[in-house]
Formats: structure tokens, sequence, C-alpha cells
């Protein structure tokens, strides 16, 4: 968009062939997209206090969403942009979380002494950056070996890595305590004052902040995630994952080296992966491999392309929608049966014998709406309901609930200089 | 115990493992050659058939022989009608995932089809979950346990191989080699082979691409059924999460062996049994997922397609 509005309204650069100004409806659309999306960042910002004002005390349920959704942005690179199908992700998140818990915990097997020149590396912040580049090296060493893959031996061996790495975690108790998990790990801390741990005294006062420090944190580095992505899909390295998504041969023919293209996508999707497991690890003070498990992977995959491939506001779309079920709505779904119970009518159902031929016992039929409603428990069937609105919505919308624009190029009349429309 | 005799029985111990695997891996490697998905929810079919034939033995109250004691002939003869029983039931299901959940999606982008393979898988895995509960269920115990070489052969060995590692061979044995008689020498099993070879051209020959797919299907979730029945008389146990680790294994199995190719799915079902079971004896079990991954990665290294995989053509 910025090509567009350059050209049109520095009015020292050179006019163009053809008049380059957007179609009626588009550029109403862009502007009301950007409404949309300055509206949602206002709400996500003061979210917390309409929450405190509501009292609806769902802050700390709020913070895994956003931290999971995060983790899909990740995946979207490789995925979405690269067309790299990677069902291990969660391998890089745990590579994550246990840098930091290296780093940080007392439990380390790292351990310094206290006037050790390396004391630094221990503070959460530093920790969470070598957590980055730790799991985007990761990234790399998973790539390499996949190079030559195609499709669904790419899915596999990625698979496999997943399954690897939570299962080295377990066996190595030496270093990372396996079954018991490591607790407790550094913790974040801005002017002195460490996250989660109340009342704190910033510059005289003294605060309870609770969760929102947290928050906070996680809002920041969510939004420079999604500023990063989205500038990252424009860039040329972007350019060229849709060119080796599209058509590998295509792309390398043109001049585009598969290697370091796929590598990036792999170590750049690690990266936020990365940065997600030290946040996750810090706020939780407690990791073991049941964690990072395949569940993980799938679960955020799904995110990814039931929000729809490769754009980055139908995966934040997406990773709301799955991960609120999951923690919120299942519980509050049962709740809400249990309280339909009691306004049901007790008689409504029905009860018959059926004998069929063969078998010895009349089956013996039975339904009552009311005690069916009560018996009814959401965080059982989260699997069940979760599966059947993912097959549906792949039937119905195979594409996710935001499919990604492919740019559109406007045919220009011949001898006109090419320019970019959108 | 020498080296040498251990050897022969983690190599024992992993042919009967790897073909209860091969089993289930020619199902994924059966529905990937015909329309190229990954079918997520295979192991859970194979889940749900260990729980079906569980569910018919009791209906039919087959009598639990004691221990030690070969059960009559009779109980054998039923047992047989509870494999054709659960091998229908679970093709029938099969046949019913893909009528829903699949075919819709037949021009669909090429991962939405394997997305709503996830969600089948946990559907059923939750179906598995509310129909036996949460904690491992018992399954009887029909296959006494004979040490065939001691006791039938009068070797004095160590080895230990008892009717159980054969009886699973047994019943797997004539399944694969139906299965295969099926696909190359029948017509049907042709219009199987061509319609995986090119859709369209199989079409314009006049094969009926609908149904042949749905067949591949049936195929699939009867040799499933079947496996669970195996696997719940072989291991006498059965947990709603099963399907998920042994999925895992046998897609693993169907890719090594390189994947749409009936043979190299048994092959690599075999090829993973034993890896599992030497990994097991000389590394220690809880190091055998990271082992067979491992060993899985370190193949497509220099062999990128699987072990019998042509190389795989242009896909997106």
């Amino acid at each position: 968009m910025t090509a567009v509005e350059a050209s049109t309204t520095t009015p020292d650069a050179p006019p163009p062939a053809v008049p380059l100004t957007l179609p009626e409806e588009e550029a109403a659309g862009r502007r009301n997209r950007w409404l949309l999306y300055v509206g949602f960042l206002l709400f996500v910002l003061v979210y917390p206090l309409i929450d405190q004002a509501l009292n609806w005390q769902s802050v700390r349920a709020v913070i895994p969403i956003l931290l999971f959704v995060i983790l899909a942005l990740g995946l979207n690179i490789v995925v979405g942009y690269a067309g790299l199908l990677d069902l291990g992700y969660a391998a890089f998140f745990a590579i994550g979380a246990y840098t930091t818990a290296f780093l940080t915990s007392p439990v380390s097997p790292i351990k310094l002494a206290a006037n050790s020149p390396f004391k630094w590396l221990q503070d959460f912040w530093v920790a969470m950056i070598i957590s980055v580049i730790v799991a985007a090296l990761f990234g790399v060493i998973l790539g390499a070996p996949t190079l030559r893959l195609r499709g669904d031996y790419l899915a596999i061996v990625t698979l496999g890595f997943g399954e690897i790495v939570p299962r080295v975690v377990l066996n190595l108790e030496k270093w990372t305590q396996g079954s018991k998990g490591m607790n407790p790990i550094g913790r974040p801390h801005i002017l002195g004052c460490q996250f989660g741990i109340d009342p704190c005294v910033i510059a005289g006062h003294t605060l309870k902040l609770g969760a929102l420090p947290w928050y906070y944190l996680i809002v920041v580095v969510g939004a420079l995630s999604v500023f990063v992505i989205t500038r990252l899909r424009e860039s040329r390295v972007g350019r060229a994952w849709a060119a080796i998504r599209d058509d590998e041969v295509a792309a390398v023919s043109m001049g585009i080296n598969p290697v370091t293209t796929k590598l990036l996508a792999f170590s750049l999707g690690a990266s936020f992966s990365g940065s997600v497991g030290a946040i996750y690890a810090a706020y939780l003070q407690f990791i073991d491999p049941t964690q990072f498990d395949f569940s993980i992977s799938v679960l955020v995959l799904c995110v990814v392309i039931l929000g729809g491939t490769g754009n980055v506001y139908g995966v934040i779309l997406g990773g709301l929608i799955i991960s609120s079920f999951d923690r919120i709505f299942a519980e509050r779904l049962t709740g809400w049966f249990r309280q339909l119970s009691t306004v049901v009518d007790p008689s409504i159902g029905f009860r018959t014998k059926l004998a069929l031929p063969g078998l010895v016992l009349p089956l013996d039929l039975a339904f009552n709406l009311r005690t069916w409603l009560r018996s009814i428990d959401f965080t059982n069937l989260r699997l069940l309901v979760f599966g059947l609105s993912l097959v549906l919505l792949m039937v119905l919308r195979p594409q996710g609930l935001l499919p990604a624009r492919r740019r559109r190029f406007k045919k220009l009349p011949p001898g006109s200089e090419p320019n970019r429309v959108t | 115990m020498t080296s040498c005799d251990f050897l022969a029985q983690q190599l024992l111990t992993g042919v009967a493992n790897g073909m209860l695997i091969a089993l289930i891996a020619i199902g994924y490697t059966l529905v990937y050659g015909i329309i190229e998905m990954i079918n997520f929810a295979h192991g859970d079919v194979y889940m749900l058939g260990t729980f079906a034939s569980l569910t018919a033995i009791q209906t039919i109250a087959l009598p639990v022989p004691r221990r030690g004691e070969l059960p009559p002939l009779e109980t054998y003869l039923k047992l047989l009608g509870v494999l054709v029983f659960v091998m229908l039931a679970m093709a029938l299901l099969n046949l019913l995932i893909e009528r829903l959940a699949y075919r819709p999606l037949r021009r669909a982008p090429r991962l939405a089809p394997l997305i709503s393979a996830i969600g089948v898988s946990f559907i059923l895995v939750n179906v598995g979950l509310l129909w036996k509960g949460a904690a491992p269920v018992n399954f009887p115990n029909y296959i006494p346990r004979v040490d065939i070489f001691n006791e039938w052969f009068k070797l004095k060995t160590v080895v230990y191989f008892s009717t159980k590692d054969l009886f699973v061979i047994a019943v797997t044995l004539p399944l694969v080699v139906g299965l295969q008689l099926f696909i190359y020498r029948t017509k049907v099993g042709c219009a199987m082979r061509a319609t995986a070879q090119d859709r369209e051209a199989a079409q314009l020959m006049g094969i009926n691409i609908n149904r042949t797919i749905a067949l591949t299907f049936l195929l699939g979730g009867a040799l499933a059924g079947a496996a669970g029945l195996i696997s719940g008389l072989y291991n006498n146990t059965a947990v709603f999460t099963l399907g998920f680790r042994a999925g895992l294994n046998a897609f693993t199995a169907a890719v090594l062996g390189g994947i749409g190719n009936l043979t190299g799915a048994m092959l690599g079902g075999l090829f993973l049994g034993i890896i599992s079971a030497l990994s097991d004896g000389y590394i220690g079990a809880r190091w055998t997922p990271a082992v067979v991954f491992g060993l899985l990665i370190v193949v497509f290294v220099f062999k990128p397609s699987g072990l019998l995989g042509q190389p795989s053509s242009q896909r997106t």
C-alpha cells in the first residue's frame, strides 16, 4: 500500500502513465480494514480494564490463549508462507522453554558461581533472546535434512522431530529433571519489579499488578510479531517463499536459492516459538515434557489452517476461537447446560423397549432431556466438539475462515511502466 | 542367554510386532496411494476396532479359558466370527468417514482433507473415551502363552517364541497376501491401481472413481479392524489413546517403505517392528520412539522417498 500512497500523494513523484488510484470500493474496503485493525488494537490494550470493570476475571485465562496465537503466527511462516507442512512445531516451543529454564532455573544443570562473569546470562531478558536464537538454530538443524523432501515426507520428518525432542527431554533426567519438570524459572522484570510477584515497589509506589505485566508483555511481543510477519510477507524473502510454495521448480529456475529460502522459513518460524516458549516457561514457572507433545503441534497447525493459511489476521482469529473454546468455553458451556436443565420440564423424553430378532434381551432405549442436559460435560467432550467443528469447517469452508488474499496485478496498457497495485 | 540368542529373541518379537504395524500401515498407504491424503484418523479406527471386538466378545459372552489351558475349537470359530464382524464394522465406519469428511473435500486445497482427518481423529478418540472410559481396559486372553521352541519342538533354547507371536503372524499373513492378490489379480484391484496412477484417465476409461475410492477405504478399515482384534488378543489391554501411538508408528512404517507402495508398507512395518524390538533390547524401551524417528530421519537424508518409493512427483 505504501507504493500506492506514495505515487498518489507526493507531488514531486513523476506522474505515472496510468492513474494508479485504487477502485472506489477497494479503497473503501481498505479504510474499513484499517479501522478494524486500530479498533482491535485498542480493544486489546484496554481489555484488562474492561475485564476489571465487568469482573470477568479472565486475564489469566487469556494469557495462554495469546501465547498460543503467537505460536500459530510463527508456524504460519513455515506452513502458510513457505508451504512446508510442519507437524512438529511444538519441538521448537519446547526448546525455547527449556533454554530459558536451563539459563535461569536454580535446578538447572548450569551452575554459575556467585561472582561468575557470565551471571548476566541468567537474566530473563537475556535468556529469552538466547532462547530465540537457540530455537532458530534448531530450525536450521531440522530444516537441513528435510530440504530434499516434499509434501508428506516432510510432514513425517517434522513429526518425528516433534516426537524426539520431548522424548529426549524426558529421558535426560540428569539435565532436565525428566518427568519431574523444572521449577522455578527466572521471571522477567522491569525497574527492579518482578512479574507475577505482588506487591512490588516502583519509584516509591507500592502496586498490586497481578497478571497485568504478563498481559502487556505478551501483547507487545504479539504486536511485534504481527508487524514483523506482515512485513516479511512483502519482503524479498517473503516473495521467494510464495514462489517456492506455488511452484518449486519454477522458483528455482528463476534464481531463488531453495536451500537458504527454506532454512530461513524454518528458522524464522522456530524463533517465534522460541520467544513464546521463554515467556510460557516463566509465566507457568513449571515445565515438563508432556506440555510439548504432538497434540500441541496439531492444535497449532489447526489454528493456522482454520484461520486461513497464510493470512496473519485469519490465524489470529483462528487462534482466538480454538484456544478460547479450549480454555474458557468448554467449562462455561457445561455450566450453562446445567442451568438449562433446571428450567427444562423433567417429563420431556421417551422410553421404549426394542425387541430385535437375534438378540436375547430387548434393547432398552430411554432418553430424558433433563438428565441428558445435566449429565453433559463439555470438558469431557472437548475433543468431540473440536473435531466436529474442524470437519464441518473444512467441508463448508476448506480455505479457512479468512483465506489469504493473493496479490492482484492490474493489467496495464502496453508501453506503460509496470507498477504494483495491491 | 548368549548375545546371539538375545538377538534372535528380539528379532522374533520384532517380526510379530512388525506384522501388526504393517497391517495398519497398509491402510495408510492404500488411502495415500489413491487420494494422496494422510488419513490421520486411521489409527483411531484401529483403536475403535479393538474396542468393538472387546464389546462383541462380551456380548456373545465368550468363555475365557483358565490360565494355561487351551480353549475348545468352538471358541476359536467364534473368535473368527468376531474377526469378520469387526472387519465389517470398521470397514463401514471408514466408509462413512470417507463419505462425510473426505469426499466433499476432493477438490479443496491440499491441506483441507488433512485437517478434516485430524478432526475425525479427535472425534474418534473422544468416542473411544466415552465408550470405555479413560483407564485402560482389560482384554480377555484366549491365546495361552506357550513357549513353542521348548514345549512343542523340545528344543533346548532360551529363545522365547510364544504361541501369541505365532498367532499374530498366522492371522496377519493371510490377510496381507489376500489383499495383495485382490489388488494385483482382480479387476476391481486393477481399477484401484489405475485410479491411483491417474484419476482422470481412469475415469475416462469408465472406472467409477467414487466407488473405487470408497472401496479403498473399506479395505483399509477392514484391515484396521482386524489389527484391532489381533492386538487386543496379543496385548490383552486397550486404551483410548492407543490409536495415536499405533497410527504414528504405522504411518512412519508406510512412509519408510515409500508411501503408496503396498509391499513397501509391509516391509516398512516389519523393519519398524524389528528396529523397535532391537532398540528395546539394546538401548532401552524409553528411548525407542526417539530411536525410531531418528532412524527415519537418517533414512530420509539418503533416500528422500522411502525405501521402495518412487521419486515423488511435483506435488504442492
